[in-house]
């Protein structure tokens, strides 16, 4: 697992792990004041994103997603970390301008299959260098 | 990852603040994001469209503000998305005058970076557009897709903020579609037989984007059995429903866009991952995944143009209505540069009834009514995003469908032209 792994933005973060089964346009599928998934297109819509470790395949949509996440940080709705299948530029610039605004640090990785169950709580720690650690915390 | 991305001379210079404040904030913003795409070097960008000056939040005025109070301006000509704003007709959005005012702020940070105020989610109608091969920096999913797809453009699937900071600093990550690999298809979509008079009408071009982004996700597609005759707005609509159900940025039309003269040009040395087929079954799936009510419904109002009505679309409603008395309030979205190119056609259109809108869109800003649900429209794009956007019921249609609608109040089917039984 851990060679198949990259860190698109550094950081450390923990939160309870909710694994979504599609992926997620945070602009038009996520509401920034709520912290809710709002895509009626999506099979978990209304699940509760805030200060959780999201897990999914991958990002999907608008390319005003990098807006919407970072302005669900500076709102105080985001989630602690997200985990991708694949990797997403526009997920990741989200998480980038946050840190650069409000110096509030969202780290981004990419791991293909993790071994994550939704409810369990996690620890994220993406290391500049590559290195990720997804464990119990 | 991290460490691999060589930076120009100038390039260092500009991160180092050689050029003020503004540019440094662009192009450390910049190189995080090269980093995270895995981008060895950057590389020049001819043109920039801006995806940022949509208001969402302070996040992006905050984000804005840093810029201009940096000093930054942009060094290629850029041209800017939709806003939450009708400019030219005050009094259409119905939004707090609180966050009116910070949307009106945001729109006049762009302008301070000296972006044109251009204000249409569609810049590949405007006079000027970028070559085939040349490398752009576009924002905003349906113009990434055209740019790549219909003009042969390149640009990556660039989000809000990174635009910006391409425009300012005039580079751009080589990674992604710039590439000449990444560029081919990994997919294979196959369009069957379908009926001529479906496939007259943008809407199933719509619904084919809508099964491609589906299917496909993120890879790019090879859509082999478009007619040779198939039209830019045609593409327009396929290339906008694909980036909304997926995250499609690019296409191939087999025969009909320019980087694909046959199947093999577009797949190359690729063995294509997914092969489908979309044949008129499939049409008339997405047609009703589309849709939230069913036909015969009372309908509340009609929205056409999105992404921005061209001025053949705008000819053609003002053909479809004239002469009828429409039931429910009629909207068509365009840009303000398309519409003062057809003043005609613009006060036939008002003539009848429709009301224009420019600037803006009415799937991201309050203009419609709630008592004026369930919305008829032939775009996937704004079928698909309404309901979670504005909590609307919508049918999704082909124009002339929408129109009948219009006049009858009621959602209307040409069964004949969808094969319905």
């Amino acid at each position: 697992m851990a060679e198949a792994t990259r860190v698109l933005v550094p950081g450390t973060a923990s939160g309870n792990v909710v694994v979504l089964d599609e992926p997620l346009s945070f602009w038009g599928g996520f509401d920034p004041a709520t912290g809710l998934l709002v895509d009626t297109h999506h099979p978990q819509v209304g699940a509760a994103l805030g200060g959780c470790v999201l897990v999914m395949p991958a990002g999907r949509g608008s390319s005003s997603s990098s807006y919407v996440l970072a302005e669900a940080v500076r709102a105080g709705t985001a989630p602690a970390a997200v985990v991708l299948g694949e990797p997403d530029p526009i997920v990741a610039l989200g998480a980038i301008v946050a840190e650069e605004l409000y110096g509030v640090g969202l780290p981004v990785v990419v791991a293909p299959s993790p071994a994550l169950v939704t409810g369990r709580r996690i620890a994220v720690r993406a290391d500049p260098d590559g290195a990720v650690e997804l464990e119990d915390g | 990852m991290p460490g691999s991305l060589t930076l120009s001379d100038d390039d260092r210079a500009m991160l180092a603040g050689d050029r003020g404040k503004g540019v440094r904030f662009a192009m450390r913003i910049l190189v995080r994001a090269a980093e995270a795409m895995g981008a060895e070097r950057l590389l020049d960008v001819s043109s920039a469209h801006i995806d940022g000056c949509l208001y969402h939040g302070k996040a992006g005025l905050d984000f804005a503000r840093r810029l201009v109070d940096g000093g930054a301006e942009v060094s290629v000509p850029t041209t800017l998305n939709v806003s939450s704003l009708d400019l030219l007709h005050p009094g259409l959005v119905r939004l707090d005058r609180g966050t009116a005012a910070e949307a009106r702020e945001l729109m006049d940070a762009y302008l301070a970076m000296r972006c044109r105020p251009t204000w249409t989610c569609a810049p590949y109608q405007l006079p000027e557009r970028p070559a085939l091969g040349e490398h752009v920096a576009w924002a905003e999913s349906n113009a990434i897709v055209f740019a790549n797809s219909v003009l042969g453009a390149r640009t990556g699937r660039y989000g809000d903020f990174i635009d910006i900071c391409c425009a300012v600093t005039g580079r751009a990550p080589a990674a992604g579609l710039h590439l000449d690999d990444e560029r081919l298809a990994r997919a294979v979509v196959r369009v069957e037989r379908l009926p001529e008079t479906l496939l007259m009408d943008e809407a199933a071009f719509a619904a084919i984007g809508h099964i491609v982004g589906r299917a496909t996700g993120s890879a790019v597609p090879a859509i082999v059995g478009l007619p040779p005759s198939t039209t830019e707005d045609q593409l327009k609509a396929l290339g906008a429903a694909a980036a909304s159900s997926g995250a499609v940025a690019m296409f191939h039309a087999v025969g009909v866009t320019p980087e694909a003269p046959t199947l093999e040009a577009a797949t190359g040395d690729h063995a294509p991952a997914v092969d489908v087929s979309i044949d008129l079954r499939a049409m008339r799936a997405a047609r009703d995944e589309l849709s939230t009510v069913e036909v015969g419904a009372a309908v509340g109002s009609v929205s056409i143009g999105t992404p921005h009505c061209s001025a053949f679309e705008l000819r053609r409603v003002a053909a479809l209505v004239e002469g009828r008395r429409l039931a429910v309030p009629c909207y068509a979205n365009t840009g303000r540069d398309v519409l003062g190119g057809v003043p005609g056609v613009a006060e036939a259109l008002r003539r009848a009834g429709v009301t224009i809108v420019t600037d803006t869109c009415t799937y991201i800003t309050p203009i419609i009514e709630r008592e004026a649900t369930p919305v008829v429209t032939n775009s996937g794009k704004w079928a698909w995003y309404a309901p979670g956007n504005l909590g609307f019921d919508v049918a999704f249609a082909t124009l002339e469908e929408c129109i009948d609608s219009a006049e009858t109040g009621r959602l209307v089917r040409d069964r004949d032209a969808w094969g319905d039984g």
